[in-house]
């Protein structure tokens, strides 16, 4: 990775992160060493699973909206994401 | 709900709508605004590709599309998804509801042409198995997606595992990322291999042989599949077998496909006929039962990118009211029945899940649960299987594959297609 690429500076769980700007937010979970997004309904924890916006396991809350897709929502400069622990 | 000024959608007209930007999409635009059509492009992500062209469009596709996109009777609809549609009681013209995911604020789209282009694609099939759910483990063409953009994947001890060729794609993706390839895990006998290499033809055995060049050294069994899944809070180890022999493997990510489904969703919400194998059906030109509504690429049946682009163009012709050489569909048809035949389930990995495995991840609904019904019907009244956010996306099939429920016809999809704020539905 060269070090010209731009970064973008993101608020997880209000944790700051500096990632590459072309990541998703899933990949972004990935890079704050999160393992899972969201809690099932029985509580067993769940991450992105199919990567194109079909299983709905990867939903967060982003910049204060609920059930965000993180694997097609790609990271803006200030973003708030909050995942469920 | 009062439908606000704020909210009053906007509204959007056209010769034609297109959904979907992947190789059928792009192959179906250019005639047709060449043809002085007025089109309204619709895709959910923020740029045209589809799945297989995510990392960019092939240099001779390129320049036209991008000449496309500043074409005057295109109307882009990009990073917009569809959450509900209709067909106009008064002049059978198609109606869409389009909203933004990345903005959920902005005011919803209606977008309405008297033609439709369905090419909405593919998506991966999953078998279920003892600890399939559990973080760390994706599809195979979704681990794919998301290390091309910025999952981490470098230093990993990855496992690909399932069916079909798209392991072997993913495996590439994830070798260049710098993750550690343990195993790709391939449920087709060696002899059913073989038999689909030699049926390739000449073009599609070269990119295969380049691809395996690529990927010399990788450790590649075939007749091999993952029994189930274990770890604390995520994925830890997994054990394989071969029908004879059992054993376990610490792996950090596990990317899992068995081949691809069409995407009918749009379609069966606007009354489109399938085919027994859950495909849109179509006749010769691209024609759906409904007047006016076409399909073309993976959502019509599963091929790959070579029937995608054929039918894309098939289909703009059809929709000009020319008749297309349908020559070249019968030449994709050929490759898509070779990789169905080839790469199909084996009788043990439609018999890993036990009871307790959960089938539905929306709502946790295991095996044991379903196996109660005798019926999607009477298994969504009971059990709300196929009822969460991904309304059946992912557990329909697999009930179909391993109940034997027709998942496709019965799963009484509603509105928001796509899980969206509901105010973005109100009366306008
Ligand atoms: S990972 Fe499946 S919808 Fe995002």
């Amino acid at each position: 990775m060269s070090l010209s690429q731009p970064e973008f500076q993101v608020f997880i769980n209000g944790r700051a992160l500096q990632v590459p700007a072309h990541c998703n937010v899933a990949a972004s979970l990935q890079r704050a060493g999160l393992s899972h997004s969201r809690r099932s309904e029985t509580g067993q924890p769940r991450a992105a699973f199919c990567g194109m916006g079909q299983c709905q396991e990867c939903r967060v809350r982003i910049d204060g909206h609920d059930h965000r897709l993180a694997c097609m929502t790609l990271v803006v400069d200030g973003m708030q994401i909050e995942t469920q622990t | 709900m009062s439908s606000t000024s704020q909210r009053k959608a906007q509204h959007l007209q056209a010769d034609i709508l297109i959904i979907g930007a992947g190789p059928a999409g792009i192959a179906a635009l250019l005639p047709l605004l060449e043809a002085g059509r007025r089109v309204i492009w619709v895709e959910q992500s923020a740029q045209a590709g589809g799945q297989i062209w995510r990392a960019g469009l092939p240099a001779h596709w390129r320049a036209q599309v991008e000449a496309a996109l500043s074409h005057p009777s295109l109307q882009c609809c990009f990073g917009h998804a569809v959450i509900d549609a209709h067909i106009e009681a008064t002049d059978q013209a198609v109606s869409l509801r389009l909203y933004q995911p990345a903005h959920p604020n902005r005011v919803p789209v209606q977008v309405q042409a008297p033609q439709l282009l369905l090419a909405t694609g593919g998506r991966e099939r999953f078998l279920p198995f003892p600890g399939w759910t559990l973080p760390g483990i994706t599809g195979a063409g979704g681990l794919q997606a998301l290390v091309k953009q910025g999952w981490p994947i470098e230093g990993q001890r990855v496992v690909l595992a399932g069916s079909g060729p798209l392991l072997l794609a993913a495996a590439d993706t994830v070798r260049q990322a710098g993750g550690q390839i343990l195993l790709i895990a391939e449920q087709a006998s060696r002899a059913s291999l073989l038999r689909f290499a030699a049926g390739l033809p000449a073009t599609k055995a070269a990119q295969a042989a380049g691809l395996a060049w690529r990927l010399r050294g990788i450790p590649y069994r075939s007749g091999t599949w993952v029994q189930s899944a274990s770890g604390d809070g995520r994925l830890q180890s997994i054990q394989l077998s071969t029908g004879r022999a059992t054993w376990a493997l610490d792996c950090d990510a596990l990317g899992l496909g068995f081949g691809l489904l069409p995407n009918t969703e749009l379609a069966q919400m606007l009354g489109c006929q399938l085919t027994d194998d859950g495909a849109i059906a179509v006749d010769a030109g691209m024609a759906t039962n409904l007047p006016g509504v076409f399909a073309a690429g993976e959502c019509t049946g599963i091929g790959g990118v070579d029937k995608s682009v054929v039918e894309g163009s098939l289909a703009a012709q059809s929709m000009l009211g020319r008749a297309g050489a349908s020559r070249s569909r019968r030449g994709a048809l050929k490759f898509a029945d070779l990789l169905q035949r080839r790469f199909s389930s084996r009788p043990e990995v439609l018999k890993l899940a036990d009871i307790s495995t959960t089938i539905c991840r929306c709502e946790d609904v295991s095996l044991g649960q379903l196996k109660a019904h005798s019926d999607w019907r009477e298994a969504k009244l009971q059990t709300r299987c196929g009822m969460g956010a991904c309304q059946g996306r992912i557990c329909g099939p697999i009930c179909e594959s391993l109940l034997g429920w027709p998942a496709q016809q019965n799963r009484g999809l509603r509105t928001p297609l796509q899980a969206a704020p509901l105010h973005l539905l109100a009366e306008d």
